[in-house]
């Protein structure tokens, strides 16, 4: 691949276009995987605040888990999830679990 | 059309820190961080003036630092707005990082610089050991000689700085032209409004058109975007010396990028920087010119970018120079840290005149006319590659 | 080109002085230059000012050592140091009371006037008047209007008040 040359880069460092870095799918450099189990989790958020690479979404809906209604859940975009593990850190009520890639 | 020229003069008795509050009020600027040091405090004490009294619609910012105040203009010009800030001495070299940060965003910022010794010891006192360790941050720098340069200065300094996406540093003797009161003659605040158009940037934060600005660059990009600060730097002399024409037919005052005294026939040059050794070496030209020596001086107006070829073309053909410096270049190939940009520019272009590096007026020790016209004499008696450490007790 | 020195203690107010006087030259289209001899500013500590008045652009920048007029505005200065150094031939003391030198003198009674007028010893606007008067550097006018870039309401009026009187009580010793 060939790089562009001085006159070719914007100055100042600047990045002209929003949501370049979606170019770069980090999925690949996983080797472990985070699970989310729905079942457990209490929607706090956590791990979506705390994600690097702002690969959690949050998906709206009606969602019942364990008799209680909510109106979101969490979901993981492996296209871009690098498996960090930080997610499954932070998370209050370990609802997310590192398994090893298949 | 009636041109600034034609209106009636406006000359006001000012210190050179009051003009430049002056010019800024002139250049209308939109956000003004604010901390104070001496010998620069009066600068911000006066726009603060001009704000509450309404002459001035600025948005002024106290901070709790210098590294602040750098970081919140740094913060402003991302978006948009014209800027203005000032400092001295350990301000100076508080922003430092933030220094770098500015011309890497490639932010039009415009600071005052009152040029002040550094600590330790303590010193209140003038001379340019803070402008000198700003060498390499990638800064216009210009150095003023008159409280009436310092405002045409700064008005210029904008035109500059929105041209080449860079900021600019305008810097004057502390004290003793910081505290000094002369004659400054202003201009017309709607024609300096003329004269600074608000541009459209790239470089500029708008939620309708989003960028990223701060971000990492990895070593294959990192030193092409260095690389073009070097590039818009050195292109910049071109426009500092366009904008000065364009003000100098707007306003009826220009100074080029080197003053020059009665160099045309001169054997031996001094080249200096700032009001103090610049006026007085200029007195010194004429005196060492009643005793038969054929003396001139130049001064640097613009320290950064460097005019090595203007400089060069000066020096190549009189018997000897001198470079007075107000810093020292401690542990450096010679004492006086221009006298090494300036013998670098003529090795650059394979000239071999002979020169001598003086340092003197150190935390503001005295300078005099008489010590200038010494310089010429030792010049005339063939005296050459070494440094000359004035006004020491030794 | 006339080259005025001051001396004074800290809070006398002799650099506004010498400031003053620069702006009523400016004011008369003349060039000025006034500047302090920069220290920290202590109360009673001695300072001096310097003031150069030209009908050209003035361009030095150093202290000045030989000059026309030396301004005293304490006697006591007298005996911690030579006010009178370097005053050239023919030149002139102006100074706050009778004080037996050997140059040409103008005196006034700043600190007397002072207390009268402002009810404090700052004697510096007395002495602007007394230098008007004594070397016509600048008109009285003109001294008066650019008091006025200065001091302003009620402490213009008493200032300027002060001025005229040591003006007219200014003489020669
Ligand atoms: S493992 Fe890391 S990258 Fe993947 S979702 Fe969790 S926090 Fe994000
Ligand atoms: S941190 Fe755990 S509980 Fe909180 S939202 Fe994420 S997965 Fe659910």
């Amino acid at each position: 691949m060939s790089l562009p040359k001085v006159h070719e880069i914007p100055i100042g460092g600047i990045i002209t276009e929003p949501g370049s870095s979606r170019r770069n799918p980090t999925g690949g450099w996983r080797s472990l995987k985070p699970v989310l189990h729905d079942d457990r989790c209490i929607r706090c958020r956590i791990c979506w605040m705390y994600c690097p690479e702002g690969t959690i979404k949050e998906i709206k809906g009606e969602f019942v888990v364990k008799g209680k209604k909510y109106q979101y859940k969490y979901e993981i975009d492996y296209t871009y999830c690098k498996g960090c593990g930080i997610c499954a850190h932070e998370c209050p009520v370990k609802a997310i679990e590192m398994v090893p890639e298949t | 059309m009636t041109t600034a020229l034609q209106k009636a003069r406006t000359v006001l008795a000012l210190t050179s820190n009051y003009a430049a509050a002056y010019a800024v009020k002139a250049a209308d600027v939109d956000v003004v961080a604010v901390y104070p040091i001496t010998p620069q405090t009066t600068i911000v004490e006066k726009i603060a003036e001009f704000v509450d009294d309404g002459e001035l619609n600025a948005e002024l910012i106290h901070v709790e630092s210098e590294h602040s105040a750098m970081s919140a203009v740094v913060g402003a010009a991302a978006a948009g707005a014209r800027v203005f800030t000032a400092t001295s001495s350990q301000g100076l070299e508080l922003m430092h990082e933030v220094l770098h940060i500015a011309s890497g965003l490639r932010l039009p910022i415009v600071m005052a610089v009152p040029a002040r010794a550094l600590s330790a010891p303590i010193s209140i006192h003038g001379d340019y050991s803070d402008v000198m360790n700003t060498r390499d941050t990638g800064w216009i720098t210009y150095i003023a000689a008159s409280a009436q340069e310092v405002y045409d200065t700064i008005i210029q300094a904008y035109k500059v700085a929105e041209t080449v996406l860079l900021p600019a540093m305008v810097a004057y003797d502390g004290f003793l032209m910081s505290h000094t009161t002369e004659p400054v003659e202003l201009n017309d605040e709607e024609e300096v409004r003329r004269f600074l158009p608000r541009k459209d940037r790239p470089n500029v934060l708008k939620p309708e058109k989003p960028i990223t600005m701060g971000a990492f660059a990895m070593p294959d990009y990192y030193y092409e975007i260095k690389y073009q600060v070097q590039e818009a730097l050195l292109g910049s002399l071109k426009v500092i010396e366009e904008v000065d024409r364009e003000y100098g037919r707007t306003f009826g005052r220009s100074y080029g990028v080197l003053q020059t005294y009665r160099v045309e026939d001169a054997d031996y040059i001094v080249v200096a920087y700032g009001g103090a050794s610049f006026g007085n070496a200029r007195e010194a030209v004429d005196a060492a010119r009643e005793k038969g020596i054929k003396a001139g001086a130049v001064r640097l107006r613009v320290f950064r970018p460097f005019p090595a070829d203007y400089i060069a073309k000066l020096l190549a053909d009189v018997k000897a120079f001198a470079v007075v410096d107000r810093a020292i270049a401690f542990g450096g190939p010679a004492g006086g840290p221009v006298f090494a940009e300036v013998v670098t520019a003529l090795w650059m272009r394979g000239i071999d005149t002979p020169g001598l590096s003086i340092v003197h007026g150190i935390g503001q020790r005295s300078m005099y006319v008489e010590d200038f016209v010494k310089i010429f004499e030792m010049l005339k008696d063939g005296e050459k590659s070494k440094v000359v450490y004035m006004g020491l007790r030794l | 080109m006339i080259e005025i020195r001051f001396h004074g203690r800290g809070g006398q107010g002799m650099v506004t002085a010498s400031q003053v006087l620069a702006t009523a030259a400016i004011m008369e289209g003349k060039y000025a230059q006034a500047f302090p001899e920069f220290g920290p500013e202590r109360r009673g500590a001695p300072v001096k000012a310097y003031l150069r008045v030209d009908d050209k652009p003035i361009y030095k920048r150093e202290p000045i050592v030989e000059p026309d007029v030396v301004v005293v505005g304490d006697q006591s200065l007298f005996v911690s140091e030579n006010p009178l150094e370097g005053l050239k031939p023919g030149g002139v003391l102006v100074v706050n009371g009778a004080y037996k030198a050997p140059v040409k003198t103008y005196y006034v009674d700043a600190t007397s006037l002072a207390l009268k007028i402002l009810g404090k010893a700052i004697v510096n606007t007395a002495m602007i008047g007394a230098v008007v008067k004594a070397t016509g550097i600048v008109r009285l006018e003109s001294a008066l209007a650019a008091l006025g870039k200065y001091f302003t309401g009620r402490l213009y009026e008493l200032n300027a008040q002060l001025v005229k009187i040591a003006f007219d009580q200014t003489k020669e010793l």
